[in-house]
């Protein structure tokens, strides 16, 4: 069975790693506020961060955290990485942003830079770039984190070797409220007793306290 | 090895028209659904292909009452009824997905003017799934995938997986978007549109065209439920180019990565033409032909067909395999409508005219924004795998 290395929460404003709180803010702090102190804690020097649209900025945040501090990405290969993620609302905060952009024949001024992020997927491409990771891809949109989906279509990634490691999870965003649980799974062998959370299961998965 | 897994009855909805067959006989007969409109925003008028509503509606009139569904929801559900009509699966099957691809879904209803009886909450996508779900009396909730403009490939290769995985015994893979003032402003702010019909891997290409239009296929592990002809999915891989979010890799890494595991999964396969993403952009088109290229397709024909439909987003990868699927039953190769004088710097043959020729397999490939590339084979049974 395929385990979980490491993984990571994020909501109401605190980022916690594999259990543990790691940064806190008060939860009446506003989403973009939070999402650039919480980077700026990291150290990284990388100012694309701040030119992302909320929901690839959450996606960035869980993968960052997450990836960092996990050996078991470091000992794969980004290359042979893939990325599984879902959420329920797409990326419809930023659709909105567009669509206000072109209401108002008086005021219109769509923005490339706008447009580009009306797509859910384009968190899976932030994070590729970010990390160099250029394995599968795949974006579902369902109700509710689907965890026997998930887990079942990224076992089947990595045990027909289409990827030997693979990230996943549920990034959601919707105007105020938002929610990130990103997971890095790997084969059982060959990996660090310290980074092992348990099968990637729909138990598994339930038992991380999602 | 794997099983193999087929594809059964298909469905075409489009300004073509609202089955496979006249879509392919439209295609085959050189017709193109892209004109230019006056869609009514903007001041400027668009190069598209579109549905005549009424037209729409006419034919969804037997199927269910047109107000209470929005224009995405009525060629979505005429696209799946028309397979179901052809198949003996049923959605009410607990062994049966229905498996959604779409860029936008219902993005129209962020716009001005909603329709009256649209509640706006169905521009969520998993509200528009509920919709085809209660519609077919799904006994498994819809799956959505929004992968941009590879999700209707990806679906047709993640439905392979889910049926692999003994999941399913059979997916409905269905997909569509429309064109709205969304779209079109969006594309236009990237300078990517054309005015004028779109001409792929043309010396002059300028851009995009829009479509809308919905399709569906049934894929089983059952040969019984194989349409004729017994064609499978022989490998599918996606693969990102972990470069830009908004224009593909200078060098195709992505899309030469996402044929190549194809091939792995397929091995010994060699298509007898590819069907490409052939957007009709400077940049999608020279990278394409450098990946084509660097993965030793230099003598397969070529197609897009973006000059018929024009970019039909989440639907296209979706439609244009189903064309191809026709193509090896048929025995005619679609020619790529716009193409006159090869514009790109790999070393790729175009298809350009539509010609008879028997081939028992084809190579699909769609890339988009995110970086994302997706590839699948496409085999006739009985021809070498």
């Amino acid at each position: 069975m395929n385990v979980i290395s490491s993984y990571c929460h994020i909501k109401n404003n605190r980022v916690s790693r594999n259990g543990f709180s790691v940064f806190e803010q008060k939860p009446e702090i506003a989403f973009f506020e939070f999402a650039s102190a919480a980077f700026r804690n990291l150290g990284v020097a990388y100012p694309k961060f701040f030119k992302m649209d909320a929901l690839c900025k959450l996606a960035l945040l869980a993968s960052e955290y997450l990836l960092s501090a996990d050996p078991a990405f470091g000992a794969t290969g980004p290359e042979h990485t893939g990325i599984v993620l879902s959420n329920r609302s797409s990326s419809l905060e930023t659709d909105r942003a567009h669509a206000r952009s072109v209401s108002n024949p008086e005021a219109y001024f769509p923005s490339p830079a706008v447009f580009v992020y009306t797509l859910p997927n384009i968190m899976i491409g932030e994070i590729s770039i970010r990390h160099q990771i250029t394995g599968e891809n795949a974006c579902f949109v369902t109700p509710g984190f689907d965890a026997g989906l998930i887990s079942g279509y990224v076992n089947q990634l990595l045990e027909q070797k289409l990827v030997k490691a693979c990230l996943a999870g549920w990034i959601e965003l919707d105007g105020p409220s938002y929610e990130a649980f990103l997971y890095l799974v790997v084969p059982p062998q060959g990996t660090a007793k310290n980074s092992n959370f348990g099968p990637h299961s729909t138990k598994g998965i339930w038992d991380l306290g999602f | 090895m794997q099983k193999n897994i087929y594809t059964g009855s298909d469905c075409l909805i489009s300004p073509l028209g609202l089955d496979s067959d006249t879509n392919f006989n439209g295609l085959a007969e050189g017709r193109s659904a892209l004109c230019q409109f006056h869609p009514g925003y903007g001041s400027q008028p668009v190069c598209a292909s579109l549905f005549d509503e009424s037209i729409v509606d006419d034919a969804f009139g037997r199927l269910g009452n047109p107000v209470l569904f929005t224009r995405l929801e009525k060629i979505s559900i005429l696209a799946i009824a028309g397979v179901l009509k052809q198949s003996v699966v049923s959605l009410s099957d607990s062994r049966t997905l229905l498996l959604y691809s779409t860029a936008k879904g219902n993005i129209n209803l962020l716009e001005r003017q909603g329709p009256g009886k649209i509640a706006p909450d169905r521009v969520y996508l998993p509200v528009f799934a509920g919709v085809l779900g209660s519609y077919f009396n799904c006994a498994n909730t819809p799956l959505i995938l929004s992968n941009a403009c590879i999700s209707g490939l990806l679906a047709l290769v993640i439905a392979k997986r889910l049926i692999g995985e003994g999941r399913y015994d059979h997916v409905v893979v269905a997909g569509g978007d429309i064109v709205s003032e969304f779209t079109v402003s969006g594309f236009r702010s990237f300078n990517a549109l054309s005015d004028e019909p779109c001409r792929p891997y043309d010396a002059l290409r300028n851009g995009i065209n829009l479509g809308e239009a919905a399709a569906a296929v049934v894929l089983s592990r059952q040969r019984s439920v194989a349409a004729d002809g017994f064609i499978s999915i022989g490998g599918g891989a996606s693969a990102n180019d972990a470069n830009h979010i908004s224009g593909p890799s200078r060098t195709g890494e992505g899309l030469f990565r996402a044929v190549e595991a194809a091939k792995l999964v397929a091995p010994g396969v060699s298509p007898g033409f590819i069907s490409a993403h052939g957007t009709a952009t400077g940049f999608n088109d020279e990278m394409e032909s450098i990946a084509f290229t660097r993965s030793g397709y230099t003598a397969v024909p070529v197609q897009s067909l973006k000059g018929y439909y024009g970019h039909t987003l989440g639907a296209a990868g979706l439609l244009e395999s189903i064309v191809g699927i026709h193509s090896l039953r048929k025995g005619i190769l679609i020619g790529s409508a716009g193409f006159s004088e090869k514009g790109v710097s790999g070393d790729v043959e175009i298809l350009k005219n539509t010609r008879s020729q028997q081939v028992d397999s084809f190579l699909k490939t769609a890339s988009g924004f995110g970086g994302c590339n997706a590839a699948a084979f496409f085999i006739r049974e009985g021809s070498a795998e």
